[in-house]
């Protein structure tokens, strides 16, 4: 569960203060389906990179899993991506010189898990997403679509309460966006929480709650088809 | 995260540069080995020296007549007197000091020595059977001169190796005569080959007692005595005991010189030991330089791997285990490369042996510590910049590369 209260992000641009967000108020259950939507410099990635705590709000409360994470510091702050939040970017963020397997591993060797286990989930994914023939091929020789299949494996591999998609489709031809979509779908039928940003109407338009942003404020915020 | 993973994912980054790590371990191997091998160099020329005087004898004190003065004129000309010469009795009388082990007359003259229609000039040292021990000499076969009364002109000689295989060939020498100047000497041993020390090849000597010597150039005169102390603590002892039994036998009068080859060994020593040491200091400057590499590299690796560093953020890496993977990177390098230079040095060194076989060069324990541990520490040192700036990055800006 992901609550934002009174939430704002300034950057501060030379002398200049530039909001990034103004005072969001957004409150996310588990296993709930978002997609962001907005033009660029509405602040969706913005939204994107705080949820993901990946960056810090300069107002506001953020509670993720009912505690507060606003004011973790850095160690505690990795802690809770490691283990409540995944994610998948649009350039899908492979490490080019380890293979698709090592690359899914990596959350696990940063965790410190033993190399057994990391072995069997690393298996155990691949094969669910149909990969196993490529484990040991590198991002190179992968399609896009496969690329953003073994990062959809990477960010699930802790088993993350949170999914958070950037642009997940953005690289990828149309049939392969499509595949990639259904597979992010399939995850929230485990309980995940998805949130994807996109540019794509079509493809926000599916989730079953749709956030449209300018200006840094929520425009609208209404469930699908409503 | 494990070590080993640690480990394995920086040796991992390393590969995936293969030109870069490769030219960095070079410049810290080449800074290694030349600290290996300078100081090798230096340690090799202090043991060369210090074997030299230890091939004269160990714990020695040399008594020569005459007093040396810094003044110009000396004592005994002022008072017209000239230097007493030491007698055997002299030479008797200092083992009365409690510091002197053991002492060995020496008088030198030349003679001819020759065997059938063999001849040649030989220098003749005079002396006794404790000759052997004190000046570290071996025998090659047969016994040294025979030890007993000091004035027993008997009519034994020893031969230098040289001068044993000019006059007998492969022959055996032991039991045959020679003549030495005017006498008949039987032949009852002969030296081991010692090589040369401090400039004097004791091959080319032929030893007769000293007795002998003193009849066969007409004299009763020493050239010098030669006392081996207790030990290294009755070295001081024996000097100033020895002067002190020499001033009273020769009526009050200072004039005999003693010197002892510690006291040059050490000078030596100690000046060798700064120069190798000073050697291997300018060596390791190269290692500060190949540290200032690493971090110039590391620097570059960081900027380089931007996405990198901040996907492992967005994965979960808090920053201490960025900057850890970059120490062990830094780590992994410094040591490869280190090991790498200590193969290289001793390589080196090994073949510097085998070109100048006189020189006993090998590189010190202490400088090899050192070289591997400036190595290790320079290059872990160096990339605490790099790996705190790693560490310090944004993820949201390091993922968009910027």
């Amino acid at each position: 569960m992901i609550e934002l209260k009174n939430v704002s992000r300034i950057f501060q641009v030379g002398d200049q203060q530039v909001p990034a967000l103004r005072d969001v108020n957004l409150r996310l259950d588990a296993g709930e389906y978002l997609s962001i939507m907005g033009p660029s410099g509405s602040g969706k990635s913005t939204m994107l990179n705080l949820l993901g705590l990946l960056d810090r709000p300069t107002g506001g409360t953020y509670l993720l899993d009912g505690s507060d994470v606003t004011g973790l510091d850095d160690e505690q702050q990795a802690r809770a991506r490691r283990e409540k939040i995944g994610f998948v970017f649009q350039s899908f963020h492979l490490v080019p010189r380890l293979t698709a397997a090592q690359n899914v591993e990596l959350p696990m060797v940063l965790a410190g898990i033993p190399v057994e286990e990391r072995r069997e989930r690393v298996r155990q994914l691949l094969d669910s997403y149909g990969l196993s023939a490529r484990a040991d091929h590198r991002p190179e020789q992968l399609s896009g679509g496969q690329r953003q299949r073994v990062a959809i494996a990477r960010a699930t591999v802790m088993n993350p309460s949170v999914l958070l998609a950037d642009e997940p489709t953005g690289n990828l031809d149309r049939t392969t966006g499509w595949e990639v979509i259904k597979l992010l779908e399939q995850l929230i039928e485990r309980g995940i929480t998805l949130v994807i940003v996109t540019h794509d109407a079509e493809i926000g338009a599916r989730a079953r709650r749709q956030i449209h942003m300018l200006d840094g404020r929520i425009l609208s915020d209404q469930p699908s088809g409503a | 995260m494990k070590l080993s993973d640690t480990l394995q994912f920086a040796s991992g980054s390393l590969r995936g540069s293969p030109t870069r790590t490769v030219l960095m371990m070079l410049a810290m191997s080449i800074g290694v080995a030349a600290v290996v091998i300078l100081t090798a160099l230096g340690e090799g020329a202090r043991r060369y020296v210090v074997d030299q005087f230890a091939s004269l004898g160990t714990n020695l004190v040399i008594v020569l007549p005459g007093r040396t003065e810094t003044a110009g004129i000396g004592p005994g000309l002022m008072s017209g007197q000239t230097p007493r010469d030491i007698t055997l009795e002299d030479a008797q009388a200092l083992l009365r000091s409690r510091a002197v082990k053991r002492i060995a007359p020496l008088t030198v003259g030349s003679a001819t020595i020759s065997r059938g229609a063999l001849n040649r000039e030989v220098v003749v040292a005079g002396t006794s059977a404790d000759m052997l021990g004190i000046r570290h000499m071996s025998m090659a076969i047969g016994r040294f001169l025979p030890a007993g009364d000091l004035n027993d002109a008997s009519s034994v000689c020893v031969l230098g190796s040289a001068i044993k295989r000019e006059l007998f060939g492969n022959e055996q020498a032991v039991g045959q005569w020679i003549r030495l100047g005017d006498r008949r000497l039987r032949v009852i041993g002969v030296l081991a080959s010692q090589g040369e020390s401090m400039g004097m090849r004791t091959d080319d000597l032929v030893f007769v007692p000293v007795a002998t010597a003193h009849q066969l150039f007409n004299t009763s005169n020493l050239f010098r005595v030669l006392i081996e102390a207790k030990n290294r603590d009755a070295i001081d002892a024996a000097v100033r005991e020895a002067e002190e039994i020499m001033v009273q036998r020769h009526s009050g009068e200072r004039d005999v010189t003693v010197i002892t080859q510690d006291a040059v060994l050490q000078t030596f020593d100690r000046i060798l030991t700064a120069l190798t040491m000073a050697v291997g200091g300018i060596a390791a400057i190269s290692l500060a330089v190949a540290g200032v590499l690493i971090m110039n590299v590391m620097l570059i690796a960081v900027a380089q791997r931007i996405r990198e560093i901040g996907l492992l953020k967005a994965l979960g890496a808090p920053g201490r285990q960025i900057r850890h993977l970059f120490f062990a990177e830094a780590a992994l390098l410094s040591g490869i490369g280190s090991l790498a230079g200590l193969v290289l040095g001793y390589a080196g060194s090994a073949i510097i042996a085998y070109i100048y076989p006189a020189l006993p060069v090998s590189p010190p324990w202490w400088a090899v510590l050192a070289a591997t541990g400036t190595a290790l520490g320079t290059g872990v040192l160096f990339s605490v910049w790099p790996a705190r700036r790693a560490a310090k990055l944004d993820p949201v800006a390091a993922l968009a590369g910027k």
